[in-house]
């Protein structure tokens, strides 16, 4: 229910109040994220340690960005969790459980979980992060869930690939798109039920996962419990949870989700102007590349002398090429050393040495990829908040 | 009726340990505890908000300079795009709660 991890992060007391109490309103506490109306409360779920809670109904929950310094691998227990629409399958049977494969195939397949397991199962670690991860820090602000930049976590994901799956059900000629629906819906019938969908050559990659395990334990029920898909470089919208319908479509899928929401401005870089509207959108897509430094918190007070930074970087699925960290600003520049390269789509730590004179300082620290892209000095904007991946500033204080 | 305590302690015990015994996952979330501020027609946000989402949707928002234009694009985008059945009566009242209030 919680571990030795969450006492030492000073929860204490209260944190197994909680875990004795969970179906209590909980907030342990609050938080205040770096923005105009960020303060938090800190709540406590089943098979969550406590998180900063953004939503209530349905349940939206950040992870706290220093659960980012312990490794490169985020707990199930401290995994970010974004819904859209509040009926949730609480009570749902795994046994009973099963997903449909249908649309465009030879041969619909209702497969159970154990079906799937039964399977021969891959694994890879991969970054999720939520399309509105650090939407409160845009300026100007925009509408939309107001979350710092802990809408993001690594883990092994294990289970089949999609495309094992659909060659079982084979697919048609003149299928052009894949569709996924998860347990999950709204609560008026009016309201469009969620739904993604990606071009059929995506979705037979080999990558793209269906996924019932998450750093060698099930899914947590918030994480899609129990089947899930695993979208690799793509930004979590993608990722649909309590996956149990797959339909293989000879069209461009044009639901809500696809159609109109999820968004992104079909510029160059895919940003406009602030506070105008784009004349063309896309569908959100991969991940822009980003760097944070997890070691050192902004506003942090050091002693003067030597410190090692640490960090992490990720991208949309090249690999990271190098992490550079400034302690001037952005004056000049040092390359960081590398941990150890777990797959191209996970997160990557970063660490170096430096040393730190008396005085005010702003620590920068800026990615670069395979690809070559690195990382704009000013931000970009888009009405939705979206891709936000500005090389980061952490102002410190050395005595 | 006794026969059936020992079952419920071993299948409570199971789901404590997160044993591999199947169950349906009966998840709890726990109560909601944010409210509304109090403001004028608070009454008329809660009939029609509620029903959807918690009242922290709202509240977590960003201050905006045009809090009034802000708030009518939203309401807009809850009857339009969400379906919300709210009654043309009421789309006024709660566009002045929620910018009187947020």
């Amino acid at each position: 229910m919680f571990d030795r991890r969450d006492l030492l992060k000073g929860a204490g007391l209260a944190a197994i109040t909680a875990a004795l109490n969970s179906s209590k309103a909980l907030a342990l506490d609050t938080v205040t994220l770096p923005f105009a109306n960020g303060d938090r409360p800190l709540v406590k779920y089943p098979q969550k340690r406590p998180m900063i809670g953004l939503t209530a109904r349905p349940p939206q929950l950040e992870t706290p960005f220093a659960v980012f310094n312990d490794g490169p691998i985020t707990p199930n227990n401290a995994f970010f969790v974004r819904y859209h629409l509040s009926d949730l399958p609480y009570n749902l049977d795994p046994d009973k459980f099963t997903l449909e494969i249908k649309g465009k195939v030879d041969k619909p397949l209702k497969l159970s979980l154990k079906d799937i397991k039964k399977m021969k199962a891959s694994e890879i670690v991969a970054v999720n992060q939520c399309s509105g991860n650090s939407r409160g820090l845009v300026e100007p602000r925009v509408a939309g869930g107001q979350l710092a930049n802990g809408a993001m976590g690594n883990a092994r994901w294990r289970g089949v690939p999609l495309k094992a799956v659909l060659e079982m059900a084979g697919v048609q000629a003149g299928a052009k798109q894949v569709v996924f629906g998860g347990l999950d819906g709204p609560v008026s019938d009016k309201t469009p039920d969620f739904a993604k969908a990606l071009d059929l050559d995506h979705a037979t990659d080999g990558e793209v996962m269906l996924a019932y395990g998450m750093n060698g334990e099930d899914l947590p029920f918030l994480n899609g419990f129990p089947l899930r898909l695993i979208v690799p470089g793509y930004y979590g919208t993608y990722w649909v949870k309590h996956l149990n319908e797959i339909t293989v479509i000879d069209n461009v899928y044009d639901g809500f989700w696809m159609k109109s929401a999820y968004r992104i401005p079909d510029t160059p870089n895919n940003a406009i102007e602030p506070g105008t509207a784009p004349k063309a959108t896309i569908p959100i897509n991969r991940f822009t590349l980003r760097s944070f430094i997890t070691s050192v918190s902004d506003g942090a007070k050091l002693k003067a002398g030597g410190t090692t930074l640490r960090g992490i970087a990720f991208d949309g699925g090249k690999g990271i090429k190098e992490v550079a960290v400034s302690t001037d600003g952005g004056k000049t520049w040092t390359s960081a050393r590398l941990g150890k390269d777990i797959g191209k789509y996970s997160f990557r730590e970063w660490k170096l040495p430096v040393k730190l004179a008396a005085g005010s300082h702003e620590l920068k620290v800026r990615a670069t990829g395979n690809g070559g892209e690195t990382q704009p000095d000013t931000p970009r904007w888009n009405p939705a908040g979206y891709l936000r991946n500005v090389v980061e500033t952490v102002r410190v204080t050395v005595a | 009726m006794q026969r059936t305590v020992f079952p419920a302690i071993t299948l409570a015990l199971a789901a404590v340990v997160g044993s591999a015994i199947a169950a349906p996952v009966n998840y709890k979330t726990p109560d909601e505890v944010a409210a509304f501020k109090p403001g004028p027609n608070l009454e008329v946000v809660q009939g029609n908000c509620t029903a959807c989402h918690s009242s922290d949707y709202i509240n977590t928002q960003p201050p905006m300079k045009d809090k009034k234009g802000f708030w009518q694009a939203e309401v807009t985008k809850m009857i339009k795009v969400y379906g919300a059945p709210i009654d043309d009566a009421d789309v006024g009242k709660i566009v002045d709660y929620l910018a009187a209030t947020y």
